[in-house]
């Protein structure tokens, strides 16, 4: 087995991933830094994200503002003092992105442009056209390339943390191009790697958000935090799940139902301006809007097309002038996924799993109860996206706390020494015992199957409404599903880029975060944000203004506990949207 | 029986077979599908041994690329319906060495990428106090069109000089090169020049175009080439006759 000794190992090169090494390589251009990244790093996911990134930079905005509309947006169940602080460093953060070379888009005068986006008071939202996460994650890896410091494991996959005497002392990686373990050793580790959508059959994921961070983490003893937290956005393309991005109604597309109607109107949303209002109708937060489609669904009142029930989004009105300006891939991808011309015709879309607000329990320097061990990005529960994300928060979330992992990493590196060699080496070996035995064990569980059954039991149990009866049923199959994991079978031996070992150790770890959204789901017995219960439909504060705490325990469930929520200047409140909102 | 189409796929597993080999596929016709949709039907249903990449299914990640009927392809971009009766022959990117199956490797890109200074160059580190740089609509449109390069490195499999030239920096990395270069924001092009300059930059494009034509981003990577090379010229005639050049 060969093993790499480097200062601070970096798991995933998405946003959060890359901000956090430039960050060390900034802050100390003698420390060594592995970045280790199962695909390149710009095929990572934030190149998906459209819309754009959230930062108070106008006169007539104020971080108070954008904490309110965040801490209102999560249904109070953001921790106050790390929401304070996203907000004062999101401009700043996005600033440098502009040094690096960003192509933000541009008002006439020069400066950067913003946009409105849904559940926001005031435009903050900066983007690059329709292509925000793409140009982010190529600026910043482009920018990684200046640093001599970053040395980049490109296509290894992480399987599990090196931890002795309760420290995080380094990862152990599978390189795909050849199937050798490898043993990083670091003094400190941050784990960058991205959302798990990919446990729900509809989700605008790609196929590499299998939460395989979350599951690293949480095999090592630390807890996942608020994970029944899950986020529909509401406008996917049926059929593939492809996003069409909030930016098209923060440009003014609306919501119709099958009568042509702007049924949002009906939920608590309205006045039914023609014009974009802030906080309002299709400028709503997602929770609300994915719920609305679900009881138009109920009331027969979608329009139905091969690929399930939809509603219309139409931009027609937009004309096809400003539809080619600011939303050129909304257009691209219409046309080709739905063979749709946004320009001539309403684009069909439904609600599709987005988002994991839950994660790794960190505090707000980014770090873990795990000495050594930090995390950011969408892996991470800080919390600042409480019950509900506000849209474009994440990118600037990423930057935000990717950077202050860097920091946070490069503290912890030079006060404290490597681990044992020898430690590393036994708990690398047993590592590596694990994997062999899925070659040479036939197994009798073959993975496809079993991810469609825990794919087919999320998107039934633990979906946009949830009850006791349907959480409990998805408890039952998941933890039936983890058991028969143990017996599942690697059909491809080889050694050079086994694809099908991924999708096994991915299928491992997504049960795993399944497990902990529908167990936690299960035991909050109240709705708050994107968590709805038929059962329970009203907010609880005086039982669960918590976060759910999900801990890895020898039974075949996890264990779930709470922590208080920090609450700093804003008590909770209703959350009002629409005219009463303004 | 419902109606079926079959792919043909390139397989090679270096630790099994002595050289890459055909092996055909049938799977079901469905008019949505693309063909990274069929290669999962494939890896699901019929052989899990398959090996590829994918990953966003949106034509912006850049991991799907690969030769579809002799054509450099975007897997999840090149829809089923468009080969309706035909056999679809997938192979991995021409001009790249074969990993394993559809994976090629791409290490070599990102070194040539890496040697041209793929950021912006500054004189003077700007203080984050003073805010982002003003750049209007118009300077913003000079260079916008090759930001848009998702790394999909079809343009490599399409180009005559790739294939024949291992040295030759490329289309994408020239155009990654030039999208800085035209920045209003950078003063990099000198030090770029090093490399886009040299033999193995811009002078060994021939100008055929095929990176251009292929490019599912619309990058035009030949246009960025070409006004490299006359940016090139400039600056070649600068050194030598102009009053202060060199001699
Ligand atoms: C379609 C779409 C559109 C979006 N639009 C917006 C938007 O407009 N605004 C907004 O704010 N947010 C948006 N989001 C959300 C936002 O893009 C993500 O939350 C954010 O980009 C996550 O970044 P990340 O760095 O945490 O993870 P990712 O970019 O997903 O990166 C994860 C990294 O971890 C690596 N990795 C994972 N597992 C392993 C392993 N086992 N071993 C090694 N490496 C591993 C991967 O290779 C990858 O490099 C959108 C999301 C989607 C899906
Ligand atoms: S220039 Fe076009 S074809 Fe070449 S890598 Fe970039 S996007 Fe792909
Ligand atoms: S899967 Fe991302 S470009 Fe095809």
């Amino acid at each position: 087995m060969d093993v790499i000794v480097t200062d601070i190992a970096i798991v995933g090169a998405g946003g959060a991933g890359l901000r956090a090494a430039i960050e060390v390589a900034e802050q100390d251009p003698s420390l060594k830094i592995a970045l280790i990244s199962k695909v390149f790093p710009m095929r990572s996911h934030t190149v998906a994200a459209e819309g754009g990134a959230a930062g108070v930079v106008k006169p007539n905005d104020s971080f108070d503002l954008h904490f309110d509309d965040t801490v209102s947006g999560g249904d109070w169940l953001c921790d106050q003092d790390a929401v304070d602080l996203f907000v004062r460093a999101a401009p700043e953060e996005l600033t440098r992105m502009e040094h690096w070379g960003c192509p933000w888009s541009r008002d006439a005068d020069g400066r950067v442009a913003v946009r409105a986006f849904g559940g926001m008071k005031t435009e903050r939202t900066w983007y690059a056209a329709d292509k925000s996460g793409f140009h982010m994650l190529h600026t910043l890896f482009q920018t990684s390339l200046k640093y001599p410091s970053i040395t980049r494991y490109d296509e290894f996959y992480s399987t599990e943390l090196l931890v002795e005497e309760k420290r995080c002392t380094g990862l152990v990686a599978i390189e795909l191009r050849s199937g050798k373990l490898v043993a990083f050793r670091a003094k400190a580790v941050i784990l960058a790697t991205g959302g798990a959508g990919r446990v729900f059959p509809f989700t605008t994921n790609g196929a590499i958000k299998t939460g395989d961070g979350m599951a690293m983490a949480y095999r090592a003893g630390v807890p996942l935090k608020d994970m029944e937290f899950v986020q529909y956005h509401p406008t996917g393309l049926p059929g593939t799940g492809i996003l069409i991005t909030e930016g098209a109604r923060g440009e003014g597309g609306l919501l119709t139902n099958r009568d042509g109607y702007r049924y949002l109107q009906d939920y608590g949303l309205g006045p039914p301006d023609p014009w974009p209002r802030n906080k309002a109708m299709e400028l709503g937060p997602r929770d609300r809007l994915s719920q609305a489609f679900w009881h138009e669904q109920q009331k027969g009142r979608t329009v139905e097309t091969p690929f399930g029930d939809a509603v219309n989004l139409d931009i027609r009105h937009l004309g096809e002038k400003k539809i080619d300006e600011r939303l050129p891939m909304v257009r691209e991808l219409a046309i080709s996924y739905v063979g749709i011309d946004p320009v001539h015709a309403p684009i069909p879309v439904r609600p599709v799993v987005h988002y994991t607000m839950g994660g790794i329990d960190t505090d707000i320097n980014a770090a873990t109860p795990l000495p050594g061990l930090f995390a950011a990005g969408e892996c991470a529960c800080v919390s600042i996206n409480g019950a509900n994300r506000l849209g474009s928060n994440s990118l600037a979330e990423i930057l935000v706390f990717g950077a202050r992992a860097g920091r946070g990493a490069v503290a912890f590196a030079k006060a404290n020494p490597h681990g044992s060699e020898r430690g590393a080496q036994a708990k690398a070996e047993a590592a590596q015992a694990k994997i062999r035995a899925l070659f040479l064990n036939d197994g009798s569980e073959s993975a496809p199957a079993l991810r469609r059954t825990m794919n087919e039991t999320m998107e039934s149990g633990v979906g946009i409404f949830r009850t006791e009866e349907s959480l409990k049923q998805s408890c039952a199959v998941l933890a039936d599903l983890r058991n028969r994991f143990a017996q599942v079978r690697l059909e491809d031996r080889s050694n050079v880029f086994n694809t099908d070992l991924v999708q096994v150790l991915e299928l491992g770890a997504m049960l795993d975060v399944a497990q902990t959204m529908a167990e936690a789901a299960l035991t909050r017995t109240e709705s708050r944000g994107s968590h709805q219960r038929l059962d329970y439909p009203k907010r609880n504060d005086e039982a669960f203004l918590s976060h759910s705490i999900a801990s890895f325990s020898a039974a075949d469930r996890p264990a779930i506990g709470s922590r208080a929520v920090v609450i700093t200047r804003s008590r909770p409140g209703e959350r009002i949207y629409g005219g009463g909102g303004s | 029986m419902s109606e079926t189409i079959t792919i043909r796929v390139l397989r090679y597993d270096p630790d099994k077979d002595a050289e890459p080999r055909f092996e055909d596929f049938i799977v079901p016709y469905r008019d949505e599908w693309v063909v990274l949709d069929a290669l999962a039907y494939i890896k699901e249903a019929l052989d899990p041994s398959l090996a590829y990449r994918g990953s966003c299914h949106m034509a912006v990640c850049g991991s799907c690329g690969m030769m579809i009927n002799r054509q450099p392809k975007l897997a999840c971009h090149s829809f089923i319906r468009d080969y309706r009766g035909q056999l679809v022959t997938v192979e991995p990117l021409d001009h790249f060495p074969i990993e394993r199956d559809l994976i090629v490797d791409q290490d070599d890109f990102i070194e040539k990428l890496t040697s041209l200074y793929p950021y912006l160059v500054t004189e003077h580190d700007k203080p984050l106090s003073e805010g982002p740089n003003l750049q209007s609509p118009a300077e913003l449109a000079a260079f916008r069109p090759f930001t848009q390069c998702i790394n999909c490195l079809l343009c490599y499999a399409a180009c005559p000089q790739v294939a024949i030239n291992e040295a030759f920096v490329g289309p994408a990395a020239l155009a990654i090169a030039h999208r800085y270069n035209k920045d209003s924001r950078d003063s990099g092009e000198e030090l770029r020049s090093e490399v886009t300059d040299s033999h193995h930059g811009v002078w060994d494009c021939t100008f055929v175009g095929a990176c251009s034509e292929v490019c599912p981003k619309n990058v035009d990577p030949a246009a960025a080439i070409q006004r490299t090379k006359i940016s090139a010229s400039f600056r070649w005639l600068k050194e030598r006759l102009l009053p202060g050049g060199t001699s």
